[in-house]
């Protein structure tokens, strides 16, 4: 570590953790809700109708951000826990534990608006299309992850349980992806993608970048809260003998 | 010091899960059982036209099978977690991982094969003929064994957990769906008369996909399970 | 030669000992004696290599267990507060898997004597396990040290549910493997009659 460097190490423990992350809130939260307004008010506002889909197709700014969103946290939890399960790293499992809901909320959301965008434009409020499905059993598998970790008491087996999972889980992913497209593609006749984005003028291009950036930064923020109860929860009852490690909580106590 | 060979020690597990199938022969009936059961009740829910269930037939008989390989998962590991036989079988000196293949196979050759070797009747009720019965037969050939490895990982995560049937259901079943679209694919392909060698090739592919990771993974949790 | 170095350990959040460092030469049984829940199963498990420690190592001839791996579980014969065996199958069929699975010779005859070295008569070498009583079943699992062959013995309260007469040929038979220049790692209450200069005693403290 050079001397000017920031060292890194020295924040892998929970204890330093802590009030870092309690630093970098206020601020991931403040761009995160400047961010997302706006994209939402060029995506809503700004962007011109679509020629074929009308003004249906606007929820396409949150559809899509918010699927990609359930990808990537979900690849990035699947990060975590494998560096936990490496390093034996207590925090990288309290990262994985703290992304998973997020993840879950943008594959809900995604399958919300995907819905909300079916209605209009094929008539029902749930179809079969690859993607649509693809996301229901990435959520399926958020979910798993989430109740694995909740059904085992012991924390040290529910880290390294849900980790494998999620590990097991990535895998699947790509392999999911592929098998559902092959199984719409097998029935013809029932082959529908409503997920085929319209031509893109720029300003929609622009509107969903943002909006990505905004979830990103929503993301940070809330993982990163949320990673604070974790640490301060696995504080309440520290190793006895041990006074607790994190001011707060000792003040708490 | 003594140390058994890999293929004695493989042999040695293979055997006393069979060995104990036979003093249990009941398991054997229930898987087959459960799936002409629950297989009959579709044409009960859904009417007895031919046509509709030749339609539905590929569907259904998959997802049978599917269920009875769920439910005959906590067979898998749980007795032998509770009276310590599963502790002394990490401690043999080979690959755990070797091992897990041995204990999935004979658990396979006690609940998925009497499956298999039952589909063509069950193929027939819902009015499959020829090639499709076939199919049919080799699709769950290929498909069950897969199955059966990718649960074992399940069924490790969630040893001794309360309200493990249901947990390793929800846990497994995201997995097992892409076998369910080959396998299941294989049998409507090839009653609409489309060749189904691309489905059943993917199958194939699948069982050589788990073969090499899943018993892995499944060792990785039957570790952490046992800590 | 087998030592564990600055070893702790706890059980989720609970912690049990720390700082344990003990060296048990060829020959030799410690006798890891403390109260109910004070780690002594978890400190045995950590020995097999079936729990990881918070710190510290165990080395066996001086290489790390972790490293080891198989080639360490090939040196040890664990006994556990669990049998090990399955109820269905007959007391010779449990010992001759168990045999088998260790490399050890299963062949009926050896089995059968090794039944009757722990005091089970031929009568119920036949039965199937679940009609033999706690301690029957006990003594069907220690007869696997009978046929065992390796040099570290791992044992969780093995004179629990035991009667006099077999506490007698356990203890007499551990005394032979030590002879041999075994090594025996034992977790128990009680005291075990054996002369005190091949007993190193070890009490589990936070």
């Amino acid at each position: 570590m050079s001397a000017t460097g920031i060292n890194w190490f020295k924040y892998s423990s929970p204890q330093a953790f802590y009030p870092l992350a309690g630093r970098m809130i206020p601020w991931f939260a403040a761009v995160a809700v400047g961010v997302i307004a706006g994209g939402l008010y060029v995506g809503f506002f700004i962007a011109p109708t679509d020629v074929t889909q009308g003004d249906a197709y606007r929820i396409i700014f949150v559809h899509v951000p918010a699927a990609w969103m359930s990808m990537f946290l979900y690849v990035i939890m699947a990060i975590w826990a494998g560096i936990g399960l490496g390093l034996n790293a207590r925090l990288s499992f309290m990262m994985a534990q703290a992304i998973a809901p997020t993840g879950a909320m943008f594959t809900f959301l995604a399958l919300f608006t995907g819905s909300m965008w079916g209605k209009p434009t094929w008539g029902a409020w749930w179809v079969w299309d690859a993607r649509l499905t693809s996301e229901l059993i990435l959520l399926f598998q958020y979910i798993g992850i989430m109740l694995l970790r909740s059904s085992i008491d012991d924390l040290r087996r529910a880290d390294r349980a849900s980790a494998v999972l999620a590990l097991v889980g990535v895998i699947n992913v790509p392999i999911i992806y592929f098998s559902v497209r092959w199984w719409n593609t097998l029935h013809q006749g029932a082959s529908v993608t409503i997920t085929a984005a319209p031509t893109m003028a720029g300003t929609m291009v622009t509107a969903m970048l943002v909006m990505m950036f905004g979830f990103w930064m929503y993301s940070f923020a809330v993982t990163l809260a949320r990673m604070r109860c974790v640490i301060v929860e696995r504080e309440r009852q520290p190793s006895w003998g041990k006074p607790a490690s994190i001011p707060d909580v000792a003040e708490a106590r | 010091m003594s140390q058994p060979s890999l293929s004695e020690a493989l042999r040695g597990v293979v055997r006393r899960d069979l060995l104990l199938a036979m003093r249990h022969r009941s398991d054997v009936a229930m898987s087959v059982f459960f799936v002409v059961i629950v297989a009959s009740l579709f044409p009960l829910g859904v009417g007895p036209e031919p046509a509709v269930l030749r339609t539905i037939a590929s569907g259904v008989l998959w997802v049978t099978a599917l269920l009875a390989c769920l439910l005959s998962l906590g067979r898998l590991f749980t007795a032998d977690y509770l009276d310590g036989v599963l502790e002394q079988t990490l401690l043999i000196p080979q690959p755990l991982a070797v091992l897990v293949v041995g204990k999935v196979f004979s658990h396979w050759v006690i609940s998925g094969l009497p499956v298999v070797l039952l589909s063509p009747l069950l193929g027939l009720q819902f009015g499959l003929a020829g090639d499709s019965l076939w199919v049919l037969t080799l699709s769950l050939l290929l498909g069950t064994p897969t199955l059966s490895m990718i649960g074992a990982i399940g069924a490790a995560l969630t040893l001794g957990l309360r309200g493990s049937g249901l947990l390793v259901a929800l846990l497994v079943l995201p997995l097992f769906i892409p076998v369910l679209i080959f396998g299941a694919g294989a049998v409507s392909n090839s009653l609409a008369g489309i060749g189904s060698e691309a489905n059943l090739s993917l199958l194939g592919a699948c069982f050589l996909l788990s073969l090499a990771f899943a018993p892995w993974a499944t060792a990785v949790a039957l570790r952490i399970a046992l800590e | 030669m087998f030592q564990t170095v600055a070893l702790s350990g706890s059980r989720g959040e609970r912690k049990l000992f720390s700082d344990v460092s003990v060296t048990v030469k060829p020959g030799t049984l410690l006798a890891v004696v403390g109260e109910n829940g004070s780690g002594k199963t978890s400190f045995l498990r950590m020995l097999c290599g079936l729990l990881s420690p918070d710190e510290g190592e165990i080395l066996w001839q001086g290489n790390n267990i972790r490293k080891l791996k198989e080639l360490y579980s090939a040196q040890l014969t664990y006994v556990g507060h669990l049998n090990g065996i399955k109820d269905e199958l007959t007391p010779v069929e449990n010992l001759k898997v168990s045999a088998c699975l260790a490399g050890d010779e299963s062949s009926g005859g050896v089995v059968q004597k090794a039944l009757e070295a722990v005091g089970l008569g031929r009568s119920v070498h036949r039965l199937p396990t679940r009609v033999l009583s706690q301690g029957q079943k006990r003594r069907v699992t220690l007869a696997r040290l009978w046929l065992s062959t390796r040099p570290l013995w791992l044992l969780d309260e093995p004179f629990a549910s035991l009667d006099a007469a077999a506490t007698n040929y356990l203890t007499q038979h551990i005394q032979s493997h030590l002879s041999r220049g075994g090594m025996v790692v034992v977790a128990t209450h009680q005291e075990i009659d054996l002369p005190p200069d091949c007993i190193q005693h070890l009490r589990l403290t936070r």
